[in-house]
């Protein structure tokens, strides 16, 4: 029997679960694979948990997803945040550096419709997470392939080198060497095969940090190419700017300006 | 290349560690396969992976190959729900193997540490079934806790035979333990051993130092210890680099090594 | 080698049309995004002429060079290495079957290259890892497809670039083996030799006239001013005795607190030669294919298996991959794993500099 599978969306833009969509060649065989018997952007068919598979997207904003997380957590035997709402809290976990309460005031007629958390965190600080699949948004081919490995019965494994083994392997020329490009790829962790670099841009880091990196001395090469301060702060509180290593090394840039 | 082969046959060693009995299924690849005593293959999971698992049959019959296999990571968890009959893949024998030729005619001393060593015990059945070649057989084992005492049985059974002595010791003992209490070197002091023995072990690396250093106040040489290592490998032929072990490559040069090989490289760290 | 033969410019052209000719694709050193790299040449004017690198650690940039010099540029981020040694390539494929499944191993596509160009500290690197790939107990039929008909056209250095030490390590400026044909480029045209039997006819179809005597003293007066004017140097000097005994000095942490543990320098290192192996499914899991990757043990995985990391830290890596390339590969190989290209120099982000971590350890030895 196929696995039944759900798709769940918190605090996001969609880009993440539309790779599903997007997987074109693929989506047949997905469908013969999978049964996706929750997934309201696909399709109104909308059955009842238990599910074998939930895969989640986006990160929790509101008191009211703060609860319907633990519910779709009791309800799925295998668990996969997938993007970087979900798994790191997103672009929106820029707010829990600010006043949540002004945003709401100033952005909103009648604001006291809005009920919202001060802070915009990852499902790995509400619930047990089996597998995070990083990204903004995350790679189709990762994403199948965590489908696979569930239905071989293995644990999915993606890979959690820095982005530069890949940018190598494609045969671009390093941005931050042959043009003094400020590039997140040394701490980045791999999955979007060097995209930014290979059109000579430097990485932005949308897939988090690498499974080992050297922040204080990557810090120092940013440095080392102008790129201090709040220029440094914004690069590292992007995306992916909630997670630890990336955050602790914006929060020490911060603090040494002041 | 990898080889199909069938299971014929499945046995829980213990929570966690089965042993399955396998054959090549193309006639001509399995008349033409051969390997030695501790020697490994790399055994493939469809579409999965392969991890090295080292043969636990005798090579006197080598169309019918055992592989003791622990669930420890990825693949193996996969390997954990092979049934009879399944197909699955076989690429070897690779590695040196114990020497088990140099061992002739000399007692020899077996050491083991951890979980279930399998290289080991194929080892100890490969000497019980030829047993008048060999001296003495001392088989020495430690382990955390009772618990993590595998294949009771058969170290009573070892225990039993002769020419044969069997020590343990637990680190964590319970109450019903009969045995030995501390590390695998306290049971040194009960060791008497000539120093013409050979000693093979396999087990954690900072046991395996221990004893080492045991063993040379028992004036048993650097040569004559020779112990076996376990390190990532994915080519298992030397070329893949994973398995770099200074200037080794454990899957081409060892698993097995000599202590006078690899001393100088055992007390350090992140090698 | 051979004797010495002139080639005017104009050959060189001939040469290229000529082994397009013989059925080579060719290959040589073309400005792309801000460095050289061998891409397909067509003629003269699409190599990187009259232009000049210059690299520092961390550092490569491209200027203009010398009005008319076809060869001023001394290297790019990469190698041979990847025209040998494929980045990702897939070796097998298994089908299910009704009962198990078949596999067979997937033939590499490899049509003959011909390089124009490279460098001595290259040709060096691609004999390091011919002995590796071909001539060890198993050998690469990958590896040996690609490398087998390669024809290649050597240029000897007349310029190094300040992070280059081919000096120090005893494989070049000048080419003088492993190469089909190698070129010195002069103000007029070039001085070449063949270095092989194909070199051989090559440059006998090309008409080629002996060289004068004044063009062989230039050239080398090239070579060797070259050679006398490297700035960077590694003693080499009892490295395995060293760097064994040092494995605990206290230098490796230093360079593991710069360290990104990126993995750079091992790809782009001509002789390294990790790869990851990897079962990828199709996703109706009726077919697999094993592909093979370039890897670096500079990855936290590279050392890992259930439950255990051999080398956790940074200054383990760091310590495994010196160690390896310098000392540990001459007693594996019995041969140096480093060239002197220099490009792990130019190429690290943060521009560590693996002569100036060797000279601390020699300068501070913690045993002696």
């Amino acid at each position: 029997m196929k696995p039944r599978a759900a798709v769940f969306k918190f605090a996001s833009c969609d880009g993440c679960q539309l790779q599903f969509l997007n997987a074109e060649d693929e989506l047949l065989k997905l469908a013969g694979q999978v049964d996706f018997v929750y997934f309201p952007e696909a399709r109104s068919r909308a059955l009842e948990g238990p599910y074998d598979i939930a895969f989640v997207e986006g990160s929790i904003t509101t008191p009211d997803d703060a609860r319907r997380i633990i519910k779709v957590r009791e309800e799925s035997h295998y668990l996969a945040t997938i993007g970087a709402c979900a798994t790191a809290g997103g672009i929106q976990a820029l707010r829990n550096w600010a006043d949540v309460e002004q945003y709401r005031r100033v952005t909103y007629p009648s604001p006291e419709f809005i009920s919202t958390l001060s802070t915009s965190t990852p499902i790995s600080e509400h619930v047990r997470v089996d597998c995070e699949v990083w990204g903004c948004p995350v790679d189709q081919h990762q994403l199948l392939a965590v489908v696979r490995s569930l239905l071989s019965k293995a644990r999915p494994v993606l890979p959690a080198y820095s982005v530069c083994m890949d940018c190598k392997r494609r045969g671009n020329v390093c941005v931050v060497v042959a043009r003094g490009a400020p590039c997140l790829g040394p701490v980045t962790r791999t999955g979007c095969g060097a995209l930014c670099p290979a059109f000579n841009r430097g990485c932005y880091g949308c897939f988090g940090p690498a499974d080992d990196q050297n922040m204080e001395s990557f810090a120092r090469l940013l440095a080392s190419q102008g790129v201090t301060g709040d220029d440094a702060v914004r690069r590292l509180r992007g995306i992916n700017g909630y997670v630890r290593p990336w955050r602790e090394t914006a929060d020490a840039i911060a603090a040494d300006k002041k | 290349m990898i080889c199909p082969a069938r299971i014929t046959g499945r046995r829980t060693e213990t929570a966690g560690i089965y042993t399955f009995s396998m054959r090549l299924v193309d006639n001509a690849v399995r008349r033409a396969y051969s390997f030695r005593a501790g020697q490994f293959n790399m055994l493939y999971a469809f579409g999965v992976g392969e991890v090295p698992i080292s043969i636990v049959s005798d090579p006197g019959d080598p169309e019918h190959l055992e592989h003791t296999i622990r669930i420890a990571g990825r693949v193996t968890g996969v390997m954990a729900g092979w049934k009879v009959g399944d197909v699955v893949g076989v690429r070897g024998p690779y590695g040196n193997g114990w020497p088990v030729e140099e061992a002739r005619g000399r007692d020899v001393v077996i050491i083991t540490g951890g979980l279930g060593c399998a290289p080991v015990v194929g080892l100890i059945n490969y000497i019980f079934r030829r047993r008048d070649q060999y001296g003495e057989l001392h088989i020495l084992h430690g382990v955390r806790t009772p618990n993590d005492l595998l294949y009771r049985e058969r170290f009573d059974e070892w225990r039993r035979a002769p020419r044969t002595r069997v020590y343990l010791t637990a680190d964590q003992p319970d109450k019903s333990w009969r045995y030995k209490i501390g590390v695998v070197t306290e049971l040194f002091d009960e060791l008497t051993v000539p120093p013409s023995s050979i000693v093979m072990m396999c087990g954690p690396e900072v046991m395996m130092r221990f004893a080492a250093h045991a063993l040379r106040q028992k004036g048993i040489g650097d040569d004559a210890i020779h112990l076996s290592l376990e390190r990532r490998m994915e080519c298992a032929v030397g070329l893949c680099g994973h398995c770099q072990y200074r200037e080794h490559f454990v899957c081409k040069s060892g698993p097995v090594f000599s202590y006078r090989t690899v001393r100088e490289l055992f007390g350090l760290s992140g090698i | 080698m051979s004797e010495a033969l002139h080639m005017p410019q104009p050959a060189l052209e001939d040469l290229i049309a000529m082994l397009w000719r013989e059925g080579f694709k060719v290959l040589g050193p073309v400005a792309r995004d801000g460095a050289v790299g061998f891409d397909e040449v067509r003629k003269v004017s699409d190599l990187a002429v009259a232009m000049r690198d210059t690299q520092e650690p961390g550092r490569y940039r491209l200027g203009q060079g010398a009005a008319g010099e076809i060869f001023g540029v001394v290297n790019g981020a990469f190698s041979l290495k990847p025209f040998f040694f494929a980045p990702e390539e897939t070796l097998l494929e298994a089908k299910r079957e009704r009962r198990g499944f078949k596999v067979s191993e997937v033939a590499p596509v490899a049509p003959p290259l011909a390089f124009i160009g490279v460098r001595a500290c290259d040709l060096a690197a691609l004999a390091v890892q011919d002995r590796i790939f071909l001539h060890d107990r198993f050998h690469d039929t990958h590896y040996q497809a690609r490398r087998k008909d390669a024809f290649l056209v050597a240029v000897n250095c007349a310029r190094s670039a300040p992070t280059c030490f081919c000096v120090s390590m005893k494989t070049g400026p000048e080419a003088t083996t492993g190469f089909d044909l190698s070129l010195t480029e002069l103000e007029q045209g070039f001085v070449t030799r063949s270095g092989s039997a194909a070199g051989e006819a090559i440059a006998a179809k090309l008409g080629l006239s002996a060289a004068g005597q004044n063009e062989v003293v230039s050239a080398k007066a090239r070579i060797d001013g070259c050679a006398a004017g490297m700035q960077r140097g590694l003693d080499p000097t009892d490295l395995p005795r060293l760097l064994y005994a040092e494995a605990e000095n206290p230098r490796w942490k230093d360079a593991a607190s710069r360290c990104l543990s990126c993995t750079n320098c091992t790809m782009v290192c001509p002789t390294c030669f990790c790869h990851a192996v990897v079962d990828q499914e199709e996703l109706d899991g009726n077919m697999s294919r094993r592909v093979r990757k370039w890897d670096s043990c500079f990855s936290l995985e590279h050392a890992h298996i259930h439950g255990i990391n051999f080398r956790p830290k940074i200054e383990n890596r760091y310590r495994q991959w010196l160690t390896h390339k310098l000392a540990a590969w001459i007693d594996q190989f019995g041969t140096s794993g480093c060239v002197g290209c220099g490009r792990c120099i130019t190429w690290c982000p943060v521009g560590i500099d693996l002569t100036a971590e060797v000279a601390a350890i020699r300068a501070h030895p913690v045993k002696r």
